[in-house]
């Protein structure tokens, strides 16, 4: 199947998968003015990766920020992977933050509230 | 009517300027607001946070709101219908410094029909303590609806939240349906 390969922008963040890894990272900051357009091509590719013959993905979430218009679309992406651990493929979530911003911590919170996947709190000195 | 009068007087420069240095303005900006506008108010206030030594917490605070505020002005700008045709929608924003922290400004038309709306969502925030400002974010969050204008409703609330204090704003009435919203959002 075909990868993902965004490089990161001072706007939008960078997304990239591994194949050998099976590792999924969000990088950076999210503040487009529209989300949507940046974060369809993940969201299909999140759609062909539950269809097609992986075996499962580890999402390592490393943001920096995010406006609100991004939160909607970050919610999205963590309803595919709802979908595909539905699937039968295993599924993991990494949600990165610093030391001090319990902002991100917070955000994470909410998501790991609403979503059905367990997230992994990773703390960190900067990202 | 908005009176229009020029700077005939050169000493009214020097006014302007020094009303603003009192009232501890870093940046202050009147006109239309563009995406370019928008990104480089970021970059200016980012880098005078740094030169202030702020902390991270403060700064990724202040950078969070500041995005929220001025993406909503570039959404829900609405100019007086006298200007209709002529120009192209104009606000104001201003970032303060304080004692207490900052405060960050921003004013702009609205349509009187929306004011309505607005005033309730605003002070049905600050009816609310921050546990509940914060459930009200994921609720909303998770109802998964996208406004027209994809703001989803949050940014409001997203606001509140970060910022810990109550939300202080205003209208004023402005010719036939129009309204002039304010907006002073202190951050700590």
């Amino acid at each position: 199947m075909d990868s993902i390969n965004i490089e990161g922008t001072p706007k939008t963040p960078t997304v990239k998968f591994d194949d050998h890894s099976g590792v999924l990272v969000i990088r950076g900051r999210s503040i487009p003015e529209n989300s949507i357009d940046f974060y369809k091509p993940l969201i299909d590719w999140l759609e062909a990766y539950a269809e097609g013959n992986g075996e499962g993905l580890t999402l390592n979430m490393e943001l920096e920020y995010f406006n609100t218009s991004s939160s909607k679309c970050i919610l999205d992406v963590f309803k595919k992977l709802e979908h595909i651990s539905k699937q039968g493929k295993s599924v993991s979530v990494k949600w990165h933050y610093e030391e001090d911003d319990e902002d991100m911590l917070e955000a994470g919170e909410d998501y790991d509230a609403i979503i059905d996947i367990d997230f992994e709190m990773v703390k960190v000195e900067e990202i | 009517m908005a009176k229009h009068s020029h700077l005939t007087e050169i000493h009214e420069i020097f006014d302007l300027y020094d009303s603003m240095e009192r009232k501890n303005i870093m940046l202050s900006f009147k006109g239309e607001i563009s995406t370019e506008l928008l990104t480089s108010i970021l970059q200016i206030i980012e880098n005078k946070l740094d030169r202030f030594g702020e902390t991270s917490k403060v700064k990724k605070r202040m950078f969070n709101i500041m995005v929220e505020c001025l993406q909503n002005l570039h959404h829900h700008i609405s100019q007086p219908a006298m200007d209709a045709g002529k120009e192209m929608p104009s606000v104001i924003v201003m970032v303060a410094k304080n004692v207490t922290g900052y405060s960050i400004i921003t004013g702009n038309f609205v349509e009187e029909s929306e004011v309505g709306e607005l005033k309730g969502r605003l002070e049905e925030i600050n009816s609310m303590s921050r546990d509940e400002v914060k459930e009200l974010y994921k609720s909303v969050l998770a109802d998964g609806k996208m406004s027209e204008k994809g703001g989803g409703g949050l940014g409001m609330i997203d606001i509140a939240r970060k910022s810990g204090e109550k939300l202080d704003f205003g209208f004023i009435p402005f010719g036939e349906d129009k309204t002039f919203f304010s907006l002073n959002v202190k951050v700590k």
